[in-house]
């Protein structure tokens, strides 16, 4: 059977031979290429754009400026979590008269190629007003900050107002209150490929653009709709994808501009985002500031939680409206029972580069402000930071259990787990027992080492549906069509698993056809973590309804009830002894002579979500002369259901560990207080190396399936980001427990280290 | 991110070279490894006019290791010297030190000569340069000189080098005998610029006193620092943890870094103190063995 | 200004040998190689990831050394001996050991650093048959890789690495 085993990708062969087609890769005839000017300021009024002069420019074949979009250009909309609120700060293709960040698109220039391109860029003349710009969330919302968007008269774009119970009554009958405020840095997924578009537009307007990732179908509705063309006058087709990690495959400018120009000039325009640009054009993600309290008992035990978050968004609502904060607010209390909830987040602009999701959005942040907070509790009462979890956790049997919160127009209902079990392999496994020996015998050898925990609750499984089609073609090979993409998680060979185990099979035996709008009729495409549970059940199903089909035929064939049957090594056997029965290539002619169509769709919807959760556990070594920090011991424990193909779910866990680190100790999208990015290279936004990046032990477990699909699979995209913040914080204040610095905030870089080693706490 | 456009000589001979540069002046810029130069250009924040690819030029490659120096062409490139048995024998400070700059691609293409004009105070070769009291030779048509660090490091990226000059070749002195060398530098990343770089060379006596000793930093102002005051110190007293340590402590008042998105003054200072221990330490140790 | 850029986007002639074979090629001087390789001889197996020098996707191997193809100009790979991803496989077509190992073990998910981190790692093994963890991920250290976190990768060199060695027995 093929699914459970760690079989080697589909995807791989044309990857490593350098067969692989990424956007930038295409060449057509009478190609030429876009460049994007964009503002240099942070928040200015455009009082003029002269492009005379860069027109006149060798190989310069376009130049367009907002007066050259249709007047009645509708702004682009929200995928996501939209709310009508939201809409006086959506963003146009190219800004009009005000720009909002450094990054903001004015103006497109299409040349023959690239360089002449960037040549008539010097040339285009802009006058700007210089307003003065904000880039700070808190500071955004004081009476004296320059608004963004006038007609929406405030920076506070939204307020969600999540609670259960009363938890500012509660916290005036808590034995112990504990406030803090934390914060999470600026950052994103920074994909190896950067974003990039090619359109073609044929003599009859017909539109084709190569590209397009995450979210096909949905873009191209709005393609369509941006355009105002017909959906049937536009195929969307999804190239081979460096990376996705939530920012890739959003709609942005681009996806409008780039077939604009390719209409207008009726040949084909590329646009590869160069690594300057993709720093300040592609979503950022992750920056909130905390003002937590909870009220808890001296055991530890935590009542009463109240958090209070501000969210920066950035310039412009993007596509994803309010789903970040809300899944932060929704997802903030984890694997905890805690009784009595309030959360208020403020949805805040600043001049700075929109936001959206990446990997784990909303997790990563309220996981570290989270895992901190309870290391905290255990520090004030003294208490072993494992045993306060313990006595928190939401116990198995309270399972399905609510948390009271919503996000993603559901309400959060965790499906099934036992959250102990992964801390406590994760204590036995780092020798939690035993660590406190081990600590002060190094601490006498003049070394400071550290052990630090952190529990997590994913969501997967996004609905409302997703699209399969499964045809058996006349040689016995079989397509899968999904609505899924492929954005390098091996979705390719995650389905043609599922597909061989319904149809007994090879599994590279499978075609699976994603992202092409001409070819798959309909998808949601793939994000938050649902491709294996949404579009893998809707595969296990289609391919199911085939199953019955052939063995409907065969057992006609061979005069048996159809139970006695079952598809295995290539044909029908008989289900009990497992002897063959009919092969395959005896059947499909049958089939074909009897008109039977051997193709099957089936959409599969799930309304609630699924719940993977784990623990990540992190030793560390300080430096006491340089605050320089080594990763000594990495440990993360997963229970997922159920692992289609465990090599895939490691290198999940693993990779995502790699992002997780990044956010925790090394990249920042930093700004200056002008609003300029003055980490936008990779000279100076720092995303790990090889040598950075620890060995991580993953253990993989199946003891929770999912109640909510055939499979009993949950996700496994963004658990083994979300907990590597608050793992390595804790470790490093266990190694420093008699130093006063709390590292509340991220990133966790070796200069707080060192300064935490000078400030030693008083006596208590 | 493509260079904006330049006209391109490729010289075959030095005296091609150098007359190309008479002819141009402030409008050429040398193209040697490139490494710093082209990412510079692709961002178009560099946009010289002219460029002379030197690489075709004879007779600037290469390593000579004689008794008491070391010479190098210009145009050695990085992995050329890192490679080198005779190098790792005559002076162990370059052997280790070339291994810090950048990743093996960079190295495989970046040039002695270049890393030193290029002036990056906190670049390996020249805070070993000055660490060491090397010497550059820098030619121009009719015209050689050689110049001391002192006299060639002006401020950040910039040289007294003249523009019609071309960095021949670069030397370094053999290491002594009792001698130590140690080099290390902080980054936040692996191959990194460094925040901090520190190298010290130790000279012991016959009783296995500090003979003599030199220490430079760089990341602290526009060009390396050597911090004499420091070193004279050490002159004749055993090498301890605990001379060092009370030597190195006072660097905290002497050295005046500037803060960047990377670090603080306060963290630049400590990481000076903590880096200087360390390679001088090291390098005494060294010395020992030697 | 137009004058200028009339002389300096003269096309000069160039002669590269790649993957054995031999492309004469007209180039305007400031023509990265890596868009040489690219664009003009349709190699898109070097890949292009920041074109300032630090992520190592467009890695390739020039004159036997890895080097990175966006921070040198075309016309300076003029009579240069160059290999990139299109050449690892031998000619009958049978994967590169290291190709196969990053296959074997899961040493890629997007493939989009892969081609230069195989040039870089094919550099390591030529030099050190027989590497350590330890060395593999300081020789790779100048490839990043944003969705494995390397740990499949290193095990791929390694896999590579012993089958390359038993091969030489």
């Amino acid at each position: 059977m093929s699914i459970g085993a760690s079989l080697k990708r589909l995807e791989d062969y044309n990857l490593v031979t350098g067969r692989g087609q990424y956007v930038g890769d295409l060449q057509f005839p009478d190609q030429c290429e876009a460049v994007i000017i964009r503002s240099p300021h942070a928040h200015a009024i455009i009082r003029s754009i002269d492009v005379e002069e860069a027109r006149g420019f060798d190989g310069v074949l376009l130049i367009l400026t907002a007066s050259d979009l249709p007047d009645d250009l509708r702004p682009i909309p929200m995928r996501l979590s939209p709310d009508p609120i939201l809409e006086k700060a959506l963003q146009y293709p190219l800004a009009k008269d005000r720009v909002r960040y450094v990054g903001d698109p004015v103006a497109v220039i299409v040349a023959k190629n690239r360089y002449a391109a960037e040549d008539a860029a010097d040339f285009i003349h802009i006058e700007y007003e210089v307003l003065p710009p904000v880039t700070d969330a808190v500071q955004s919302l004081e009476p004296e900050a320059p608004i963004l968007h006038p007609d929406a008269g405030t920076n506070e774009m939204y307020l969600i107002h999540g609670r259960k119970g009363e938890a500012a009554e509660r916290l005036k009958t808590c034995e112990h209150v504990l406030e803090e405020e934390l914060y999470v840095q600026r950052h994103s997924g920074i994909p190896m490929e950067t974003r990039g578009l090619l359109a073609l537009c044929d003599e009859g307007e017909r539109l084709t653009v190569y590209g397009a990732a995450k979210v096909v179908h949905f873009n191209h509705q709005l393609m369509a709709r941006l355009l105002n063309k017909n959906i049937d006058e536009i195929r969307l087709v999804e190239t081979d994808c460096g990376g996705g990690f939530g920012p890739r495959g959003e709609f942005y400018p681009e996806d409008y501009l780039i077939p604009f120009a390719a209409m207008r000039l009726k040949r084909p325009v590329r646009w590869i985002e160069d690594r300057l640009e993709h720093f300040k054009a592609t979503n950022h993600s992750r920056e909130q500031k905390h003002r937590v309290t909870v009220g808890f008992d001296g055991d530890g035990r935590i009542y009463a939680l109240r958090d209070e978050i501000f969210f920066d968004q950035g310039g412009y609502i993007r596509t994803h409206g309010t789903t970040v904060p809300s899944l932060t607010q929704a997802m903030f209390p984890g694997p905890y029972d805690f009784s009595d909830i309030e959360i208020v987040t403020h949805l805040v602009l600043t001049n700075k580069t929109p936001v959206g999701t990446y990997r784990g959005p909303g997790r990563f942040e309220g996981t570290f402000v989270r895992e901190r907070v309870i290391d905290m509790v255990a520090a004030y009462l003294k208490l072993d930071p494992t045993i306060v979890r313990e006595r928190n956790y939401i116990r198995p049997e309270q399972m399905p259990y609510s948390n009271g919160l919503s996000a993603l127009g559901q309400v959060i209902e965790y499906d099934s787990g036992d959250y102990a079990e992964t801390l406590d392999r994760a204590r036995k496994f780092m020798g939690w027992e035993q660590f406190a020996g081990k600590q002060s015998r190094a601490r006498q050898e003049g070394r400071f080492i550290g052990l630090g925990f952190a529990s997590f609750v994913e969501k997967s499984g996004f609905g409302p549906w997703e699209f399969a089609e499964v045809e058996m073609r006349p040689d016995g090979r079989v397509i899968c069509k999904t609505g899924l993409t492929e954005v390098g998680q091996g979705i390719t060979t995650t389905l043609a698993q599922i597909c061989s185990d319904q149809l007994g099979i090879p599994y590279g035996d499978v075609s699976v056809v994603h992202g092409d709008t001409a070819l798959v009729e309909k998808g949601n495409g793939s994000f938050a973590t649902r491709g294996a549970v949404v579009g893998g059940s809707a595969a296990w199903h289609a391919a199911g309804l085939l199953k019955e089909k052939l063995l409907k035929v065969a057992a006609g064939q061979l005069e048996v009830p159809v139970d006695m049957l079952a598809l295995k090594d290539g044909g029908v056997v008989y289900a009990e002894a497992g002897q063959a029965a009919m092969p395959l290539e005896e059947l499909l002619p049958i089939c074909s002579d009897l008109g039977i169509s051997l193709c099957e769709k089936y959409t599969f919807h799930i309304e609630h979500m699924t719940y993977p959760y784990g623990c990540h556990a992190a030793e560390v070594e300080l430096d006491p002369d340089t605050g320089a920090l080594q990763i000594l011991n990495y440990y993360i424990a997963y229970d997922l259901g159920k692992a289609i193909n465990p090599m895939l779910v490691e290198g999940q866990l693993i990779g995502g560990m790699a992002q997780g680190l990044g956010g925790a100790i090394y990249e920042n999208l930093k700004y200056d207080e002008i609003g300029q990015l003055v980490s936008g290279s990779f000279m100076d936004y720092l995303i790990p190396t090889s040598m950075e990046v620890p060995e991580v032990t993953t253990e993989i477990l199946e003891n929770y399936p999912s109640p909510l699909n055939p499979l009993g699979v949950k996700g496994a995209g963004e658990g083994g980001t979300v907990a590597v913040a608050p793992a390595i914080a804790n470790a490093i204040v266990n190694a420093l427990q008699e130093y006063a610095i709390p590292f509340t905030s991220l990133p966790l870089r070796p200069e707080r280290i060192r300064e935490a080693l000078k400030q030693r706490k008083p006596e208590r | 991110m493509k260079p904006a456009a330049f006209d391109y000589y490729k010289p075959e001979t030095l005296d091609e070279a150098l007359s190309l540069l008479d002819e141009f002046g402030y409008d050429a810029k040398i193209l040697a490894g490139g490494q710093s130069l082209i990412p510079m250009m692709n961002m178009r924040l560099a946009r010289p006019p002219v460029l002379i690819d030197i690489n075709g030029v004879p007779g600037m490659t290469g390593i000579e290791v004689g008794d008491s120096e070391i010479v190098i062409g210009g145009l050695t490139r990085h992995y050329m010297v890192e490679h080198s048995a005779e190098i790792r024998d005559s002076c162990p400070m370059l052997a280790e030190g070339i291994k810090l700059i950048g990743h093996s691609q960079i190295r495989s293409r970046g040039t002695i000569g270049g890393s030193i004009v290029h002036a990056d105070p906190t670049a390996e070769l020249p805070v070993m340069l000055t660490a060491l009291g090397g010497k550059v030779t820098v030619v121009s048509s009719g015209e050689e000189r050689e110049l001391t660090p002192e006299e060639l490091f002006l401020t950040y990226m910039t040289t007294t080098i003249e523009p019609n000059e071309i960095v021949k070749s670069v030397h370094f002195p053999v290491i002594a005998e009792r001698t130590g060398h140690a080099i290390e530098e902080f980054t936040l990343r692996s191959g990194d610029f460094a925040i901090i770089i520190a190298a010290a060379s130790v000279t012991l006596d016959e009783e296995g006193l500090i003979e003599s000793a030199a220490l430079c930093i760089g990341g602290v102002d526009g060009v390396p620092v050597k911090l004499d005051d420091v070193t004279d110190e050490l002159i004749g007293h055993a090498p301890s943890d605990e001379l060092f340590a009370e030597s190195c402590a006072p660097i905290v008042d002497m050295v005046e870094p500037e803060k960047d998105i990377h670090a603080s003054v306060e963290y630049r200072k400590d990481l000076c103190v903590a880096l200087s221990r360390r390679v001088l330490k090291k390098a005494a140790d060294e010395a020992k063995l030697a | 200004m137009t004058e200028k850029t009339a002389e300096s986007s003269r096309l000069k002639t160039i002669t590269l040998k790649v993957n054995h074979k031999e492309y004469t090629v007209d180039v305007e001087p400031r023509m990265l190689l890596s868009d040489v390789l690219r664009d003009e001889l349709r190699l898109t197996g070097t890949h292009v990831g920041c074109e300032h020098g630090v992520c190592g996707a467009c890695t390739i191997m020039m004159d036997g050394r890895p080097v990175r193809s966006c921070l040198v100009f075309g016309v300076q790979a003029d009579q240069a001996d160059i290999v990139t991803v299109e050449g690892l496989e031998s000619q009958d077509g049978e994967l590169h050991p290291l190709q196969k190992g990053f296959w074997e073990k899961h040493g890629l998910q997007c493939g989009f650093c892969t081609p230069g981190m195989l040039m870089t790692a094919c550099h390591l093994l030529e030099h050190n048959p027989d590497p350590s963890r330890e060395e593999i991920r300081e020789a790779i250290s100048g490839n990043l890789c944003r969705c494995t976190g390397y740990q499949g990768i290193v095990d791929a060199v390694e896999y590579a690495a012993k089958e390359m060695r038993e091969r030489a027995e």
